[in-house]
């Protein structure tokens, strides 16, 4: 299974390397694009959206403020309702105790649904390395696992594929060629992954939204697979991160008339499932054990923090289909789980032992488009400035010119002085070899220098003032 | 401000003061055409916000200090209003300043920031206050290009449009007008090819459109996108919204 990137390669490389592939660019663009469209339309529809985005925040910040109370209440309702509850403070706790449970029944195989919380513990490693086949059925997690690479996009995960590379890959499943058309590629898909669903011994999912006023998990999908990974194998392992809480179906209510429209423009996902312990004596369908992690992980450092609003967020990717850095690089060139300017935020946050994250922060032009989209109101730009002064630039030679500009410029006088020499060489501007000096050059990558006047606009004013 | 302010402090930027005098120059003038007296605090400098969009107070604190003590002095002297020919230096001094100077730790700066920002006007914003004068119609097809922060932080968004168009430009319909253009100060630096490969996104749909100029509101933007467009072999001409009224203004005659 393929790598995060995070650690290997340096943010500018990594943008490099998404720059140079045409495919995904031309892909995020129609995507998000749509997204957008979609988005905008479907918010229309709503009598008061920006009240409803006021609503939101202020339910999130309610229930961020009584988070322990909430998960306290929330666990108590799920062993109630013959539920198991493992609370992992991070990603190895997890990942043992689902590998634990997957011992106990002996299970060979898992189907999964898409879950952001598995993807961040390493979850599908690590199965792999018990010797349990792990596969997954949403349809985008599902090619990105044939083709071995990392989700690109939050709620679409191969948006970087076209037809032919995913009929390429279902035809090596199918151990022959497949057409390229998308109804006989999903007809595929469907009746292969029936075949996973109905053999497999464990299901695992993730969690949009645990309800903490009757212990219920709430699952959003498009594609019904969340409920066949939660119902057909004998055990169903749910993986939520801590803040995806809500207090109650109100607050419910508000957060997934928000949820879908914001993804994918829908007023409801296809599926909306809420699921309250496992199954019962009189009922048809359902596991027989219900395990449900909670994870930490690093957002408990969080709460009471000036970072606390990153906990808001209800992963619906609008954030993503704004950005204007997401859409030339996708999501890959974040480095881990979470893309987009809410990565930008998160993974900082999440790794805070990671020097590599702590450059994230930079992969924005703080252009705000991101917390005008968000449905949850989180002030993304002002958190990335935040992110910025916690870790600000390191390297000895930025942190001396940037000491030396501000010395400089806290003076009126050596400000003038500054510009006056400023002009005086323009001239030399001109001179072969200007576009190589430090950052000069890094300007004159694929851009032409400015024209530089031989004065300024205090020359004017000293002789029109 | 009952029938606009007589006496207006101008906040020239560091950007127009080194780069772009004629900016600055086209600001003034069409202040004075309006029976406005012009202030130009000495003092001034940088906002700051180089520093501060890199997580450097201290720094920008330094650098943003004198220039708020210049604008403040100007009010004292009896500035009703300050103009600002960039709508990212102005959202630095409005939305920022009192962010930054209480990080910096300095009360009384604080309080100083919030008068100088009450006061403190975009240039298209105070512009589309002041009464419309005659002009030479452009006649140019142009686009216009919204910077960002003044785009989401001030909510400008109509006065750009409303004051090319009444010196008789047409805008062509441009999807990505409102989209980043990849400059974000430090950003264009920090990370150069994907900045640069924003504003070619940009430029391209311009390349259908073929206006005849790209206006704005902030020359770091049109810097940039005019680096690049020079670049790719297929230079704009670009300007600032000021010199474009200026110019219709001055060639009525």
């Amino acid at each position: 299974m393929a790598e995060f990137t995070l650690e290997r390669t340096p943010l500018r490389a990594r943008t490099r390397a998404a720059l140079a592939q045409p495919l995904l660019r031309q892909n995020l663009r129609r995507v998000t694009d749509r997204f957008m469209q979609v988005r905008a339309a479907a918010f229309a529809q709503l009598a008061d959206a920006e009240a409803l985005r006021a609503t939101a925040r202020a339910l999130r910040a309610r229930t961020l403020a009584r988070l322990p109370e909430l998960l306290e209440q929330f666990a108590d309702r799920l062993l109630a309702s013959g539920a198991h509850v493992h609370w992992a403070s991070d990603a190895a706790s997890a990942r043992r105790y689902i590998g634990q449970v997957a011992a106990r029944h002996g299970a060979r195989k898992v189907v999964k649904s898409k879950s952001m919380a598995s993807e961040e513990i390493g979850l599908n490693r690590y199965l792999e390395g018990l010797g349990v086949q792990v596969v997954e059925t949403d349809l985008g997690e599902w090619i990105i696992q044939l083709a071995d690479e990392m989700p690109s996009h939050i709620l679409a995960p191969a948006i970087h594929k076209d037809r032919r590379q995913i009929a390429a890959l279902f035809g090596q499943v199918a151990g022959s060629p497949l057409p390229e058309e998308p109804a006989r590629l999903t007809a595929f898909a469907r009746a292969r992954l029936r075949e996973e669903f109905l053999s497999a011994d464990m299901g695992i999912s993730g969690v949009n939204f645990g309800v903490a006023a009757s212990g219920s998990l709430v699952l959003v999908t498009n594609e019904g697979n969340g409920r066949l990974v939660t119902s057909l194998p004998r055990v169903h392992v749910a993986v939520m991160g801590m803040e995806r809480l809500v207090a109650d179906l109100a607050e419910l209510d508000v957060l997934l008339a928000l949820l879908a429209r914001s993804a994918t423009g829908q007023p409801l996902s296809c599926y909306t499932s809420i699921i309250t312990g496992p199954r019962r004596p009189e009922e048809a369908d359902g596991p027989e054990e219900l395990h449900v992690v909670i994870l930490d992980n690093g957002r408990s450092a969080l709460l009471g923090s000036e970072f606390q609003e990153a906990l808001h967020c209800i992963r619906c990717g609008a954030c993503l289909n704004v950005c204007p850095v997401y859409r030339q690089i996708g999501g890959h060139a974040y480095g881990w789980v979470y893309s987009g300017p809410i990565g930008a935020v998160l993974t900082p946050l999440l790794l805070p032992a990671s020097a590599a994250a702590q450059e994230l922060p930079s992969a924005s032009s703080l252009c705000g488009a991101c917390w005008q989209a968000c449905p949850v109101g989180i002030p993304l730009q002002d958190l990335l400035l935040a992110l910025r002064r916690r870790r600000p630039p390191e390297g000895a030679t930025e942190r001396l010119a940037w000491r030396a500009w501000a010395r400089l410029w806290a003076s009126p006088r050596l400000y003038r002085w500054s510009l006056r020499a400023l002009h005086a060489l323009a001239p030399l501007a001109r001179l072969p070899g200007v576009g190589r000096l430090p950052l000069v050059s890094r300007w004159a990558t694929g851009r032409a220098l400015p024209p530089l006047p031989s004065r300024g606009f205090r020359d004017w004013w000293r002789e029109n003032g | 401000m009952e029938g606009g302010p007589r006496k207006v402090a101008l906040f020239v930027t560091c950007v127009v003061d080194a780069l772009a005098p004629d900016t600055g120059a086209a600001v003034v003038r069409l202040l004075r055409r309006r029976d406005i007296q012009v202030l130009f605090p000495e003092g001034q400098g940088c906002c700051g916000q180089p520093a501060w969009n890199s997580g450097l107070v201290r720094e920008a604190a330094m650098v943003a200090r004198p220039t708020l003590r210049a604008l403040a002095s100007a009010l004292d002297r009896g500035a009703e209003a300050i103009v600002c020919p960039a709508g990212s230096c102005a959202t630095m001094c409005r939305v920022y300043w009192p962010e930054l100077f209480a990080a910096a730790g300095r009360a009384a700066e604080v309080d100083e920031a919030r008068r100088v920002g009450e006061r403190l006007l975009e240039f298209s914003e105070l512009m589309a206050r002041l009464p419309a004068l005659p002009a030479r119609p452009d006649g140019r097809r142009i686009a216009l290009h919204f910077s960002c922060h003044m785009l989401r932080e001030l909510g400008i968004r109509r006065q750009p449009a409303l004051l090319a168009e009444r010196a008789g430009c047409s805008i062509v319909p441009w999807a990505g007008a409102e989209r980043c253009c990849g400059f974000g100060g430090t950003f264009s630096v920090k990370l150069p090819e994907l900045s640069v490969a924003m504003a070619e996104e940009k430029l391209q749909e311009l390349d259908d459109l073929a206006p005849q100029l790209l206006v704005g509101c902030d020359t770091s933007c049109l810097l940039h996108l005019a680096g690049r467009a020079r670049a790719r072999g297929r230079p704009l001409a670009t300007a600032h919204l000021a010199e474009l009224l200026d110019k219709a203004e001055a060639a009525h005659g």
